[in-house]
């Protein structure tokens, strides 16, 4: 990838059009980034195809107030256009709805952040009147739900539009959350940022440490040792369980199972444990670092073996039951239908994706540490798109995850290494890409650094890019749908605030 | 087979903590300890591999840890591990911001505390058994909330104590707040603060929540929620593990003590619990 980018179109007209044909050519819009050089405003558009994620730049001089708008073409940039919009004051011109998404200011000409800018701003405390509360319609009324939820929820503002019972509308509002990520980043070494952007979203620690150190080791050209590689893959997988026990959680809670609640509760907190006693963080903090990971496993793989055997056969007992429960499959069986059509052209992420008949996996597509040498088993196809078929998902991948560990285990137990844990880092300036699949889906960071220090650092999560399809799945829902299909996306807002 | 067998397979999995020490809070890795010595000329500046400027070194020249400030990265302990330990046990929680600075200072006012400590004991006494929580994210990454939300699984129970998270501000006795501070927060979480019915009693849970943590400083955040809401009761942590945050609960309902304030070894961790834990098994 070039020190600089350089490629790309002239103009944003031209970045435009050139966007909107390779989509329309089955190329996979994944993602709209700007960042802020001496020269000017960079705007690069992230396209994945045969295997690698190809970023097109185009550079608007300094002065710049506003772009030609992708979504009218790209309908996937949607909120990607919003947060440019409110991060650097760029208008993107030709949008449908460029309503403030991140940073809703009463003062339009407020000194925005302006990532990639040096310096931090004052304070900017968002405005909630800022932003337009547009309901017309006979007997049309709000409910809004939020910011602050009804239960130990992260807070995000739902206002559901409805003449009753249907949504036919709902309007989702991020910036309670919104935490200045990209900003922090700026100045950082990258060995101190991996520690941020392990708290980007916080449920999916591992996939964001992977997706930075990827980046950096990218522009360092360093090669992750053997070990290392496989103690990524075992926190990565144990993440993965661990966020898929969470949905079933929140799905069973939702349909009033206490027991299924309680029991997968269980399950969930003896896998953090097995995090934990293996690392010392519940979350797999800590573990990964640019060139390898801290250190290796506390627990021996024998161990290791023993807890997850106990694990799988439990859980699997408890899905089986689940998914055999009829009063349960009734509230998930045709809720939420996401479609087939749409998951492609926007993109859809992770599992949500697949439960569309999309499958976006990085795992995959672009393997990295040790996945190109494991054996993943394959997944019976799903595309009803519904909150059931991705709960299906999630379980497929459960025992994709189970498998992967054994064989992580397995391998670190017969050839444990000579206890390298990770390889030296020397950081050229530069711009690069890294990714990991994160339980939400494909995790991408652009990252670019300068004489050792990050400036500019994009963390694009699955949950941003899959929040917004929240928009399209409420067709003949219900409001007693909502917590459903919510829990079925199995998002995190921090990581779609930022 | 029915859920009601599957729910009797196991047995008991929950924890008798407080009543009884639980094995995994005491061998957990709750925070970081100074290491207490005489600083030598060859201590170099240590202060300097904490990413969070947790580390300072006092006007007395001793090397102090604002585990308010720590996210328990461990990176101190892996460069220096002469002058910093990780310290073993989940009783981490305090009730003045200023005692989360470890190893405390000999002439911190036991005088203030004490008066805090009665301050709060006033607020609580009336609720005894039927203690109602109500959570507001303020900014976290959303691991807090998945701490919190342990909580309420059977390894916990929190249901057992009396205790009970609750969707109504109305009925909340205790406000538990967790995130940096974001200020699209600020609003919403004083008028839920307004909304709950007077004395409240606030707890921050976390680093994030007590100083903002690797997040600050930030355009968008207060650098934790203090700047937002007085705060009673501060649970360090990043995020703090659900047995911190029951230690933290119940600090603020003086069912519990604030564990060894000097910071305890190993071997002293299975002695030492404070009085007001053992009478829960029995009440």
């Amino acid at each position: 990838m070039s020190a600089e980018p350089v490629t790309g179109a002239a103009t944003a007209e031209t970045l435009r059009d050139e966007v909107a044909a390779r989509v329309r050519d089955g190329q996979r819009f994944a993602g709209l980034s700007a960042g802020l050089t001496p020269d000017g405003v960079d705007l690069t558009a992230l396209l994945a195809h045969d295997g690698t994620v190809e970023p097109l730049d185009v550079r608007l001089p300094p002065m710049a107030t506003r772009f030609a708008s992708l979504t009218p073409l790209v309908p996937a940039a949607f909120w990607y256009e919003r947060a440019i919009r409110d991060l650097f004051g760029l208008e993107p011109y030709g949008h449908p709805r460029p309503d403030p998404l991140l940073l809703p200011l009463e003062d339009p000409s407020a000194p925005l952040p302006r990532p990639g800018k040096p310096g931090m701003p004052d304070d900017l405390p968002p405005d909630e009147f800022a932003l337009p509360r547009v309901v017309t319609g006979p007997g049309l009324f709000t409910i809004p739900h939020g910011p602050v939820r009804s239960g130990v929820f992260e807070s995000v503002e739902y206002l559901v539009e409805t003449p009753g019972e249907d949504i036919p509308r709902l309007q989702i509002r991020l910036f309670g959350k919104h935490r200045g990520i990209e900003k922090r980043f700026e100045g950082m070494t990258p060995y101190d940022a991996v520690l941020l952007a392990e708290r980007v979203e916080g449920i999916a620690s591992v996939a964001h440490a992977l997706a930075f150190a990827h980046a950096v080791e990218r522009l360092a050209g360093a090669a992750v040792p053997r070990p290392a590689a496989l103690v990524r893959v075992l926190h990565a997988e144990l993440e993965r369980v661990a966020n898929h026990l969470d949905v079933a959680l929140k799905l069973s809670d939702a349909a009033g199972l206490a027991v299924a609640t309680a029991r997968f509760g269980t399950h969930k907190e003896r896998v953090l444990r097995l995090v934990g006693a293996l690392c010392g963080s519940r979350f797999g903090r800590g573990v990964v670092v640019p060139g390898g990971v801290t250190a290796m496993p506390r627990l021996a793989p024998i161990e290791i073996l023993d807890r997850l055997d106990r694990l799988q056969a439990a859980v699997e007992g408890d899905a089986r039951a689940l998914m055999a429960t009829p009063s349960f499959l009734d509230r998930l069986r045709g809720t939420g239908r996401l479609d087939g059509a749409l998951a492609r052209s926007h993109g859809a992420l992770g599992p949500v994706g697949r439960a569309s008949g999309f499958h976006a996996d990085a795992r995959v597509e672009r393997p990295y540490d040790a996945y190109p040498h494991l054996a993943m088993t394959p997944l019976p196809p799903r595309a009803a798109g519904d909150a059931m078929d991705r709960l299906k998902v999630r379980w497929d991948e459960v025992g994709q995850s189970f498998h992967l560990i054994r064989q992580v285990v397995q391998e670190l137990r017969e050839s444990p290494g000579d206890g390298t844990c990770a390889a030296p880092v020397h950081v050229e300036d530069g711009r690069a890409l890294g990714w990991a699949e994160a339980p939400q889906g494909e995790v991408l960071y652009l990252l670019r650094v300068r004489q050792g220090r990050v400036t500019r650092c994009d963390p694009r999560s699955a949950s941003f890019h899959n929040l917004v399809l929240l928009h399209e799945v409420f067709n003949g829902d219900i409001l007693t749908d909502f917590p459903f299909i919510e829990a079925s996306f199995g998002l995190s807002v921090a990581g779609a605030a930022r | 087979m029915p859920w009601v067998l599957r729910g009797l397979r196991e047995g008991v999995v929950t924890t008798r903590y407080p009543a009884r020490p639980d094995p995994e809070a005491d061998a957990w890795p709750g925070g970081i300890d100074v290491v207490e010595r005489e600083s030598t000329a060859s201590d170099g500046e240590p202060e300097n591999v904490c990413p969070t400027a947790a580390i300072s070194r006092g006007d007395d020249g001793r090397l102090r840890l604002d585990r308010g400030r720590c996210v328990l990265c461990g990176r101190c302990v892996q460069a220096r591990p002469d002058l910093f330990s990780v310290h073993r046990g989940t009783e981490t929680a305090r009730l003045s911001r200023r005692t989360l600075v470890v190893p405390e200072s000999p002439d911190d006012d036991d005088e203030e505390l004490g008066r805090l400590r009665e301050d709060l004991g006033r607020r609580v006494r009336a609720l005894r058994r039927s203690v109602h929580i109500r959570h507001v994210d303020a900014g976290s990454d959303g691991s807090d909330e998945w701490e919190v939300l342990a909580l309420g699984n059977p390894v916990y129970d929190i249901h057992r104590l009396g205790i009970f998270f609750t969707a109504s501000p109305r009925h909340a006795d205790v406000l538990l707040v967790t995130g940096a501070g974001s200020l699209g927060m600020a609003e919403p979480l004083a008028r839920t603060r307004e909304a709950m019915p007077q004395p409240t009693v606030v707890i921050a849970a976390g680093t994030d929540a007590i100083s903002g943590g690797l997040v600050s400083p930030s355009y968008a955040t207060a650098d934790g929620v203090g700047r937002m809401l007085p705060v009673d009761v501060w649970v360090p942590g990043s995020p703090p593990s659900p047995f911190s945050l029951l230690h933290g609960i119940l600090l603020a309902l003086g069912r519990i003590g604030e564990g060894d304030r000097r910071g305890r070894t190993d071997e002293a961790d299975r002695r030492g619990r404070t009085g007001g834990g053992r009478q829960e098994g029995r009440a």
